[in-house]
This record gives structure tokens, C-alpha cells and sequence, in this order.
């Protein structure tokens, strides 16, 4: 097969729903009509989805990309001698010299989209493992040190320091009561995989496209804390991702990367997948660790931190997916390489998420310094609808909604705090003009009830009461009277409640109360 | 006022040692003993447990709990506390396809919400509900990372559908309802 012409094709889920699967069957069975020989390679997406299903063609020069290319252009393709990346309509040019593409800086998707994602022979040819194998000639210590001197803070949301968390779980004893002798006591690595903020889909993405970046910045994890057990808890939203983990999982063990003696090393590291079976809530990190132990997912009082008190009682360190993936490269190139991208104290790149109502959706790593209005505008092209973007919510359902006249805002967590937004996991979702911002408002009252625990009274019964209140002001129903109700309740909430999820549900309220109050005011 | 003395119940006696797995049809014990003898030795083994029993059977049978406690040696009360706090799993049996659409923010931003009302008026049932014909339950999913390209849909397991317009749903199922007829 080393001769055969390859083509790719990716396998991502939203490359699936566009088609993907029609295309490459049609490809690789025009090709056997017509007696070329073809390796058609599936691979995880490069992000561009309006150009999805996307098909590459490798040539001396690099790859060419043809897009959007559904199964019935097929035929076309091959007539016009796509195989000899020839002209046509859908021909895009070199794939790397996308504008869209090319302006990136691709960190911790560097390999997304490039090989067969499970294949850990492809892995290791586009740079895998060397980050591990260095690890492996470290100190735990030198280990947690050069992923804080990085400045990796947490891509989950909340941003707080990967390598602090680390070191307090390198420091922790254990339950000394079962440290028995020389052994020390269990850890764990847990990877929270429970990417249920609307208009995020890079933990997927990586996922489908990478897992072995994910499986490989646990491994490094486990041998700088001493953990020898990880678990990724995926949603059970995301069953393409759940098959990709769990070969590449496979293939990693098979290969001598995970188990007793990792890579030769003597050192242990096991990893399996734990599935959630539906709830927004397990993305907060104790739920989801009572979620793993088998309950219901209620949010856990802290202290004790995780860090010290964790899974099954043991310490445990819990990352999101893109902050474990992120850590091979920091181990191969160095803390200093990946601190030397960022502004202030957002070190290194974020995969931003463009979502919503864009004409060019798709995924965009950034160092953080780039402003909201390039990514809407420059990278996302404007609105799908062809409408002005009227309002944009960033990070999650719990996120705030921003008006075009915070559009310069710049990507950087600081940055956003500063005009009480939040940054989160970098999802940004952009909505037309035709939004009813209280019926945004509405809904973000709604998830809440939808979604909460119940473990504590200001989330679970004042985002019902939230509903209430927006629908009384709605219904034009002593309006003056029920805004200082709703006020009054958001504060209860952010102040009373004892997570995120009640705590930040106000943020998207408030923002829209505050910024698009004509939505709020009497209807004709 | 003197006060009167309570009825006492009757002595409530324990069934000696009852099977747990008696309430259950010999097909549906025997996947939900093959889920359970598949994963009780996994550290928190209950919510593989039962995504084991709701993969084989659709569902997780009220009937199962018993057994599920009585082989994981905990209550069925934190049996059918996790069952009753998780959006996925079910307690009866789905319509041959479940279809799932998204009501995220994302989605709403390319015309979500009116995808929803068009499918609960054409199918005539409500989110959680199933058609008088068995073929589709209808549920609502906080996000399926399809966000970039809404309104997303999935159907069944996996079938996961991007920029579905009320016009495509229809076609969508009336051909789910073709593949099974």
C-alpha cells in the first residue's frame, strides 16, 4: 500500500452528521470502479466545518483540500483528476495555507487531523510520546515543576494552576492506615471529560482526533504524582469519542505505553473510560468523583480538596480534558516554549470553539491575546444568517452575554473577568438579531432547574423561582416589582449557592438584563 | 381531650430470603445478571452496571433493582437514586428510536427552538414521550458537541445529524419509521 495515492477523510462527529461517511464510501468505491489505488485514512477534523466533509489529497508539496464535498461530487472529482489535486470548484488549495488554518497556533491540536488518531505507530511519527519518554527520565518533582513554570492553568474553566494542583497531590501522604510498608498509598488521575457547556466541542475533538495526546498527559500525570490508576469520565452524550478512547486505550496498552511496566520504565499506569450517563452537573469536579464512585452526582462541600480528599477518599488530581492533552507538549518543547505564547497570566493557547450562528464555525487554537471581534468576525466570517451579530455568550451556559460593545475584548481570563464575563472552557456562541434575550434569560433559569443536584435550596429552588419571575416580567405582571425580585434572587443565588452551576447561572441573566434591557421592557 | 391510641400496624414480616431476581422474566435476569457479573468487581460498579443492563435491554427495569442491590450488597434505595438522578437512564422501555434533540444555546442560535415545537406538533407527543405507533421517543439533550453546525439531532445510539431544518426532521423520520416497517 505504500504507493497507493492517500487520501483523508475525517471521522469527527460533526464531519459525520455533515456526511463524511457517504463521502469517503464513495470515494473508496469510485476508486475501486476506475482501478486507482487508494489508502483512504480517516482522521479527526482540522476544524473547519463549514468545509466539512473535507477531503485531502496528499501530494509532494503537502496536502490539498477539497470542500465541502458531499458523496454525489464524488464522481465529479475524480472525472476533474482530483487524485492529481487538479482544479475544481471545490478545490481550496493547500490545506495548511487556509487563511483560517494557517494563522492558528496549533499547541495541543498539532496533530489533530494530520493521522489515524488510533494508531499509536502514527502517533509516535508526528512527535507522540517523546514528552512521556522524558518524563520518564525525570523526577516527579522536576516533572510537576516544569508544567507550573508553563503556566498551564486549567482549560476546563476555572483556570486555576495544573501544576499547583499537582504538587499537592505529589505531596499528599495518602490514607497512611492503608500505606502499608514501602508502598505508598493509591492516587488517582481523573480526566473530566464531561464537556456539557453549550457551544464547546474541543474535548471531543480531541478525543476523536487525538486521544492519545489525552492518554499520554495522564500517563505523564500519574508518573509526577505517583498515581497509578486514571479514569476519563465521558459524557455519555458523546459516543464517537467513546469509541475512539477506547481503541486507542487498547492499542496504547497493547503497545507497551499503559500497564504494569510503562514503556519499560518499571513504573505502573492503568487507564479506563467511566461513562456519565447525562447530567450537566458531573462537569463539577466532586460530583463527577461521587458520579465515579458510583452516585447519584450531588456536589461535594470543600474542603477537602480533591487534591487531598478525592476519588474513593484517596488523593486525586482532576484536569480537564485539553489541560491533560496540553501536557506532552510542555514535557517535549519545554515549559518555556509553550509560557513564551500567551498574554499576562494566560500562558500558552487556547482551543477557542466557534459556535452558534457563524458562517465558519469550527475550532481555533490562539494564543490568548486575540480579540472577540477578530474571532467573530476575521475567523468566524460574520453570522450564518447573514443578520448582524447582536449578542455572544462565552463559556457555557453559565457564561455571560456580551453586546457588540464588548466585542474587543480579548481572549484572556483576566480580560474577560474584567467586564464580568467569563472565559471558561473558550466556547463562543453568537446569536442574530432575531434574539429574545429574555427568553435567553428564561432558558438560563431553566437548564439550572433542569440540570441542578438539588444538594443545596439557592440553586434548586431558585432557579424555578427564576422561571417564575421571568415569566411574570414577560407577561407584563407588576414588571418594576418582579426586576427587583429577579434581582434580588440572582444575588441569593451567586452568594448562597455551593457551585458554579447555581452560583454563575445569574451571570447570563444579569448580562442580559443589563445589556439588552429593551427585551425586558413592556411589549407592545 | 384524651388521646387516643394509635392503630398499630400489622407486624411487618421480611420475606425469608425471596429472590431478588423473582419479579423478572428469565431472558431480562439473565442480561441483567450477565451486566452485573460483567463489571461487580470495578471500583464503583453501579453506573456501568447500569449502562450494561440499559445497552442490552433498552432500559433499566424497576423490577432489576432488587436484584442490582441485592448483588452490589447496597439499598435499592441508592439503587433507584441513581437511576431517578441521571438523565439517561430509563425506567421503561423506549420507542424503537430515540430521538434526541438538542435544546442548547448553540443550537438555539440557528433555529433550535423551533425544530423542537415542529417536532412535538408533527410527532403529537411531548419530550420523554413515545408515539401511539411505538416508533419514536422524543427526548430533549443539553448538547451533543455538534455545535458549530445546528440545529444537531441524534437518533439511536450514534446517528448523530447536523443543520436540521424541520423539513429535513420529517424526512429523517419518516425514514426511521420506514426501516422498521
Amino acid at each position: 500500500m505504500s504507493d497507493a495515492l492517500k487520501i483523508f477523510v475525517s471521522r469527527d462527529a460533526t464531519a459525520l452528521a455533515l456526511g463524511a461517511d457517504a463521502t469517503a464510501n464513495e470515494i473508496a468505491g469510485e476508486a475501486r470502479r476506475r482501478g486507482i489505488a487508494v489508502d483512504l485514512v480517516r482522521t479527526g477534523s482540522r476544524g473547519m466545518f463549514w468545509l466539512e466533509p473535507l477531503v485531502e489529497v496528499a501530494t509532494p508539496a503537502g496536502r490539498v483540500a477539497y470542500g465541502p464535498v458531499s458523496s454525489s461530487d464524488v464522481a465529479a472529482l475524480f472525472d476533474a483528476g482530483f487524485t492529481a489535486a487538479a482544479p475544481h470548484a471545490l478545490k481550496l488549495g493547500l490545506t495548511e495555507e487556509i487563511p483560517y488554518f494557517k494563522k492558528q497556533e496549533r499547541l495541543t491540536f498539532a496533530r489533530v487531523g494530520l493521522a489515524d488518531p488510533l494508531s499509536v505507530a502514527d502517533y509516535i511519527a508526528h512527535g507522540g510520546y517523546r514528552g512521556l519518554q522524558r518524563a520518564l527520565s525525570m523526577a516527579g518533582a522536576d516533572i510537576v515543576k516544569e508544567v507550573t513554570d508553563s503556566g498551564l492553568r486549567g482549560r476546563g474553566g476555572a483556570a486555576f494552576p495544573t501544576g499547583i494542583k499537582w504538587k499537592t497531590v505529589m505531596d499528599a501522604a495518602g490514607d497512611a492506615s492503608i500505606a502499608s510498608g514501602a508502598e505508598s498509598a493509591q492516587k488517582y488521575i481523573v480526566c473530566n471529560a464531561d464537556e456539557g457547556d453549550s457551544g464547546t466541542f474541543s474535548d471531543r475533538m480531541l478525543m476523536e482526533g487525538d486521544p492519545l495526546s489525552l492518554v499520554e498527559g495522564m500517563t505523564i500525570a500519574g508518573i509526577a504524582v505517583g498515581a497509578t490508576q486514571g479514569y476519563i469520565y465521558l459524557r455519555s452524550e458523546y459516543p464517537h469519542a467513546h469509541r475512539a478512547l477506547e481503541a486507542a486505550i487498547a492499542n496504547a496498552y497493547a503497545a507497551g505505553w499503559l500497564g504494569a511496566d510503562v514503556h519499560a520504565s518499571g513504573k505502573r499506569f492503568d487507564l479506563e473510560v467511566r461513562l456519565g450517563a447525562g447530567a450537566y452537573i458531573c462537569g463539577e469536579e466532586t460530583s463527577l468523583l461521587d458520579s465515579l464512585e458510583g452516585k447519584r452526582g450531588q456536589v461535594r462541600f470543600k474542603p477537602p480538596l480533591p487534591a487531598i480528599k478525592g476519588l474513593f477518599g484517596r488523593p486525586t488530581v482532576i484536569n480537564n480534558v485539553i489541560s491533560l492533552a496540553s501536557v506532552p507538549i510542555i514535557l517535549d518543547k519545554g515549559a518555556a516554549y509553550y509560557r513564551d505564547f500567551g498574554v499576562g497570566r494566560s500562558r500558552g493557547s487556547l482551543p477557542i470553539q466557534l459556535a452558534g450562528n457563524l458562517k465558519h464555525p469550527g475550532l481555533v487554537e490562539k494564543a490568548f491575546g486575540v480579540s472577540l471581534r477578530e474571532l467573530l468576525y476575521d475567523y468566524g466570517g460574520g453570522s450564518y444568517s447573514g443578520r448582524p451579530i447582536r449578542a455572544v455568550q462565552v463559556g457555557g451556559p453559565l457564561g455571560a452575554y456580551l453586546p457588540e460593545s464588548q466585542f474587543d475584548t480579548v481572549v484572556d481570563y483576566e480580560a474577560f473577568a474584567a467586564v464580568g464575563a467569563m472565559l471558561g472552557h473558550g466556547g463562543i456562541v453568537a446569536f442574530d438579531d432575531s434574539v429574545d434575550m429574555l427568553e435567553q434569560a428564561r432558558y438560563a433559569m431553566e437548564f439550572c432547574a433542569v440540570e441542578s443536584c438539588g444538594k443545596c435550596t439557592p440553586c434548586r429552588i431558585g432557579s424555578t423561582r427564576g422561571v417564575e419571575v421571568i415569566d411574570r416580567i414577560r407577561d407584563d405582571v407588576e414588571r418594576e416589582k418582579n426586576l427587583a425580585v429577579l434581582n434580588d434572587l440572582c444575588n441569593t443565588m451567586r452568594f448562597g449557592s455551593l457551585c458554579a452551576l447555581g452560583g454563575l447561572t445569574p451571570d447570563p441573566v444579569v448580562s442580559a438584563l443589563k445589556h439588552f434591557s429593551e427585551d425586558f421592557a413592556a411589549r407592545a | 381531650m384524651a388521646a387516643q391510641p394509635l392503630p398499630l400496624d400489622p407486624p411487618r414480616r421480611r420475606p425469608a430470603a425471596a429472590d431478588p431476581a423473582a419479579n423478572l422474566a428469565p431472558a431480562v435476569a439473565d442480561a441483567v445478571k450477565a451486566a452485573i457479573a460483567a463489571n461487580r468487581t470495578r471500583p464503583g460498579a453501579l453506573m456501568p452496571v447500569l449502562h450494561a443492563v440499559q445497552d442490552a435491554l433498552g432500559y433499566v427495569p424497576s423490577d432489576a433493582v432488587p436484584l442490582i442491590a441485592h448483588e452490589l450488597n447496597i439499598t435499592r434505595a441508592e439503587v433507584h437514586g441513581v437511576i431517578s438522578f441521571y438523565h439517561h437512564f430509563r425506567s421503561a422501555p423506549p420507542g424503537r428510536h430515540v430521538v434526541q434533540i438538542c435544546r442548547a444555546e448553540a443550537c438555539q442560535s440557528l433555529g433550535a427552538r423551533a425544530l423542537e415545537a415542529h417536532a412535538k406538533q408533527t410527532l403529537g407527543i411531548d419530550f420523554h414521550e413515545t408515539t401511539a405507533d411505538g416508533a419514536i421517543t422524543l427526548e430533549a439533550v443539553y448538547c451533543l458537541g455538534n455545535c458549530g453546525c445546528g440545529p444537531s439531532v441524534l437518533i439511536g445510539a450514534d446517528e448523530l445529524h447536523a443543520r436540521v431544518t424541520p423539513e429535513r426532521f420529517d424526512a429523517l423520520m419518516q425514514r426511521a419509521r420506514e426501516a422498521t416497517s
